[in-house]
């Protein structure tokens, strides 16, 4: 790089020139704009992080009817907002590890049965009360008691005794379990006095920031905690803005209005990277759209049908005109790379020919209805189109009916045999299995239901040699992909974009989109 | 006087009727959607006891025509009730809310309502001329193509290109009256542009028909200019249709405007309004199904009552 605009962009980092003027001086040079932003980034991450100043953040899904108490909290927005104010005990390190937050430390039993978290010294509640080990007791105890309205209740089921010892907090399991502390990082699990138990929405916690002002669906306003214990939080504002609609958070982010957003649609995403100042940062996760179908229905326990379906499925084509390239082809498990105990398997490619194959051995007549509805996934009526299309190659007729997205979750999915729907994801392996393929899961979409499965996923968790537990989740995401009623076509990226006002992005931070939901907290604004 | 006591009485009374009716179908309408408020708070999230517990906490289990009576019991009092979803108090949280919508309402309203006027009385001055026809080719243009069009269409070359006034429009009570001001003047812009053409036609369009009074034609002989007989003599006497008009314009300005809301993100009862009814908030929905209600009504009232006071042979009947 030429010696005079390393320097230039030196300056620009530090603040001395500002950013307009170093990509005029560097277009002099005959540096392209592209080219000189990205060397700008750069050089803004050399120079570290900068205190001060107001980041502001526009987020998709918050609405008025949202709660400030953690464990009601359903949507990315509520997300990003916990993470303002407060802390779970551990949290997910950027490449999907663990590392503490409340509790500093953490340590299994022999047998996964009992789990003890020693709680951070001297750390305090933003109302500057100290942390004590009661208070994340209390916590757990009001996300899993039997008043429960959270979201989190269904990981803590297992849950048989908390008690405290010093700064201990000491948890005691019906059944042993590898992976608690994942199930601790949980956004729900919010350390709060007294466990939240007083004012489950007062917001006060560890958190780097304090709310100052709350406008539900709408607009909050946060500030540097002066008492936080750790390293993040370098702004010294940070302003939310609930904006909803597509269009108008991608104008915000260009207008300068705002200098994050997440969600940008796929289908726009190309553009939006194009215009000067702006970088699109694209994350994969562990989220899947999918096709669901309950295997213990007719005409779905037809396992030559399910096959049919499988290979009549086209994934890359799905990936290119669905996620536009945002994106990576699923193998009809729900388990991807983002796991930290993936294996790869064959991967299953589309083919016409099989597909008309097994479906003439399924001895099925007829179309084969599915439904699907706006809100089940982005672009999901498009994607059951492109399914139909690949099926009529293989002499499959595809019925497709229309659902209103008003009570699709509560009308169709987990209820209707076969339709569209969507994954989050989860932290492990093992929360994914838990949660929708274990016999008896409450969300077991697709009516999985195999003994041999179950078995495995029980032995599995309390498994401490990390080789054995592997090879035992690589047999039962084959299980799921060769049984499953679950046909995946694709694993979705986070899109996000920010200005070049801000410095600080780490790529591949696992995790929800917004780099976990920690970008405004690790990020920093350079003037 | 008394004439307009009595009539005044019987709206109200009316209103009031109007008013319980459409509570009882709104009520009845967020009964009939699919799913209730526990399982659209919990989501795809909703496990069987999370969502017992919640039914309970809520009241869900009572009877519908209970819980209908009870909120009709407390609205008597007063007391609007609190929101199931966030258990605040609902007259709080509107009150803000009503508020925003009606400054809003209010801006647009004293900018487009006068120029509306105004155009249709330079309209009529210079009929089938090219000023009328260019009045009316804007208009009507702009009129014709969808509100949240013209939205986007304002923010890429206003907002994202020329960077003259932001596009997302949250105000807040830290900003003064001129910030605010700024910061909302493109929804102004766009929903002027929305209601401009309809008050605008039918003032044009009124004032013709008097036109071809003979009391016109005496003012002309009387040598008064052209501008003077359409303001002091047509207009007058054409004044209660276009009031009627610009009185749903109005009520268009309070009660019709979500999609701007959600193009501009601007914090209004109407974003409001579509937040409860897709979490099956009864109570909040019925309040602001009330206050839209009480909203048109009122504003039908006002503009019956202009006509009459307007027009002497309905003030002074024999």
């Amino acid at each position: 790089m030429n010696e005079e605009l390393k320097f230039l962009s030196r300056q620009a980092a530090l603040g001395t020139i500002s950013r307009r003027k170093f990509l005029g001086r560097a277009g002099a040079l005959g540096v392209t704009a592209a080219a000189a932003n990205t060397m700008l980034a750069g050089a803004v991450h050399a120079e570290g992080p900068q205190k001060g100043g107001t980041l502001r953040i526009g987020l998709q899904g918050g609405s008025t009817t949202d709660s400030l108490d953690p464990a009601l909290a359903t949507n990315t927005t509520a997300v990003n907002l916990i993470r303002m104010w407060g802390e779970p005990l551990v949290e997910l390190t950027d490449d999907g590890g663990l590392q503490g937050k409340v509790a500093e430390s953490f340590e299994a039993s022999a047998d996964a049965k009992t789990w003890t978290f020693t709680i951070r010294k001297g750390i305090t509640f933003s109302n500057g009360q100290e942390v004590t080990a009661a208070d994340a007791a209390a916590m757990l105890d009001r996300h899993s008691g039997e008043e429960s309205k959270s979201g989190a209740l269904g990981l803590l089921r297992d849950i048989k005794n908390v008690s405290t010892n010093g700064r201990n907090v000491i948890v005691e399991l019906n059944n042993g379990n590898a992976d608690l502390p994942y199930l601790m990082s949980d956004y729900h699990l919010i350390v709060q006095p007294n466990g939240g138990k007083d004012a489950p929405d007062a917001a006060i916690g560890t958190g780097p920031y304090i709310m100052k002002e709350v406008d539900m669906g709408v607009r909050f306003v946060a500030e540097k905690n002066p008492n936080y214990w750790g390293d993040i939080g370098h702004a010294e504002t940070i302003e939310m803005l609930v904006i909803n609609d597509n269009t108008a958070r991608v104008a915000a982010l260009q207008s300068g209005q705002v200098d994050i957003i997440d969600r940008v649609p796929p289908r726009t995403a190309g553009l939006v990277s194009r215009a000067p100042g702006i970088t699109v940062a694209s994350t994969a996760g562990p989220g899947h759209y999918v096709f669901i179908a309950h295997v213990n229905t007719a005409p779905f326990d037809n396992p030559d049908l399910m096959m049919a379906l499988k290979y009549g499925i086209n994934r890359q084509e799905m990936v290119d005109k669905i996620l536009f390239g945002y994106g990576s082809v699923g193998n009809d498990s729900p388990i991807n790379a983002a796991y930290p105990m993936y294996t790869e398997m064959e991967q299953r490619e589309y083919d016409p020919d099989k597909a008309a194959e097994y479906f003439k051995k399924s001895g099925h007549e007829g179309p084969v209805l599915l439904r699907t509805s706006d809100n089940s996934f982005p672009g999901a009526p498009d994607a059951a189109a492109l399914f139909q299309q690949s099926l009529k190659a293989a002499g499959i007729e595809l019925e497709i009916k229309r659902e209103p997205n008003d009570g699709y979750w509560s009308e169709v999915w987990n209820n209707k045999p076969f339709c569209t729907s969507y994954w989050g994801g989860r932290s492990t392996q093992d929360q994914m299995f838990t949660t929708a393929y274990l016999s008896t899961a409450d969300w077991n979409d697709t009516r999985y239901k195999s003994e041999s499965f179950d078995k495995l996923l029980i032995a599995a968790r309390a498994e401490l040699d990390q080789d054995k537990r592997k090879s035992m989740y690589a047999d039962m995401g084959m299980m799921v992909r060769n049984e499953g009623g679950l046909i995946c076509p694709m694993f979705n990226d986070f899109v996000d974009a920010y200005t070049d006002k801000l410095g600080g992005w780490v790529e591949g931070v696992a995790g929800f989109s917004l780099m976990n939901g920690y970008a405004a907290q690790r990020m920093w604004v350079t003037g | 006087m008394s004439l307009l006591v009595k009539l005044l009485a019987q709206r109200i009374a009316l209103g009031l009727l109007l008013l319980f009716l459409v509570s009882i179908l709104i009520f009845a309408g967020t009964i009939i959607l699919p799913g209730d408020v526990a399982q659209q708070i919990l989501g795809q999230s909703a496990t069987p006891e999370a969502l017992a517990n919640m039914r309970r906490d809520l009241g869900l289990n009572d009877p519908p025509i209970q819980r209908y009576f009870s909120w009709l019991g407390g609205l008597v009092q007063g007391d609007l009730g609190t929101s199931l979803t966030s258990g605040k108090d609902i007259a709080e949280s509107i009150s803000k809310r009503l508020g925003n919508t009606l400054f809003l309402a209010f801006w647009a309203a004293i900018i487009s309502v006068p120029l509306a006027i105004l155009l249709g009385l330079i309209a009529v001055r210079y009929r089938e001329r090219w000023p009328d026809k260019l009045i009316s080719a804007v208009t009507l243009a702009s009129i014709s193509v969808p509100e949240f069009l013209i939205a986007y269409v304002a923010i890429f070359f206003v907002s994202v290109r020329l960077r003259w006034a932001p596009s997302v429009t949250t105000i807040n009570d830290s900003m003064s009256l001129g910030e605010k001001l700024h910061t909302i003047s493109l929804p102004i812009a766009v929903l002027t542009l929305v209601v401009l053409a309809h008050m605008m036609r039918m003032t044009r369009a009124a004032i013709l028909n008097v036109m071809q009074s003979a009391y016109i034609e005496t003012a002309e002989l009387k040598g008064l200019r052209m501008f003077t007989i359409i303001w002091k003599h047509a207009f007058p006497n054409s004044i209660a249709p276009v009031v009627n008009v610009v009185m749903l314009n109005l009520a268009y300005l309070v009660v019709g405007v979500v999609v701007i809301e959600v193009v501009f993100t601007y914090p209004g009862m109407g974003q409001f309004l579509v937040d409860h009814v897709s979490k099956r908030d009864i109570p909040v929905v019925q309040a602001c199904g009330l206050i839209f209600a009480a909203v048109y009504i009122g504003l039908n009232m006002v503009a019956d009552i202009v006509s009459i006071v307007a027009n002497p042979r309905l003030r002074h009947p024999k």
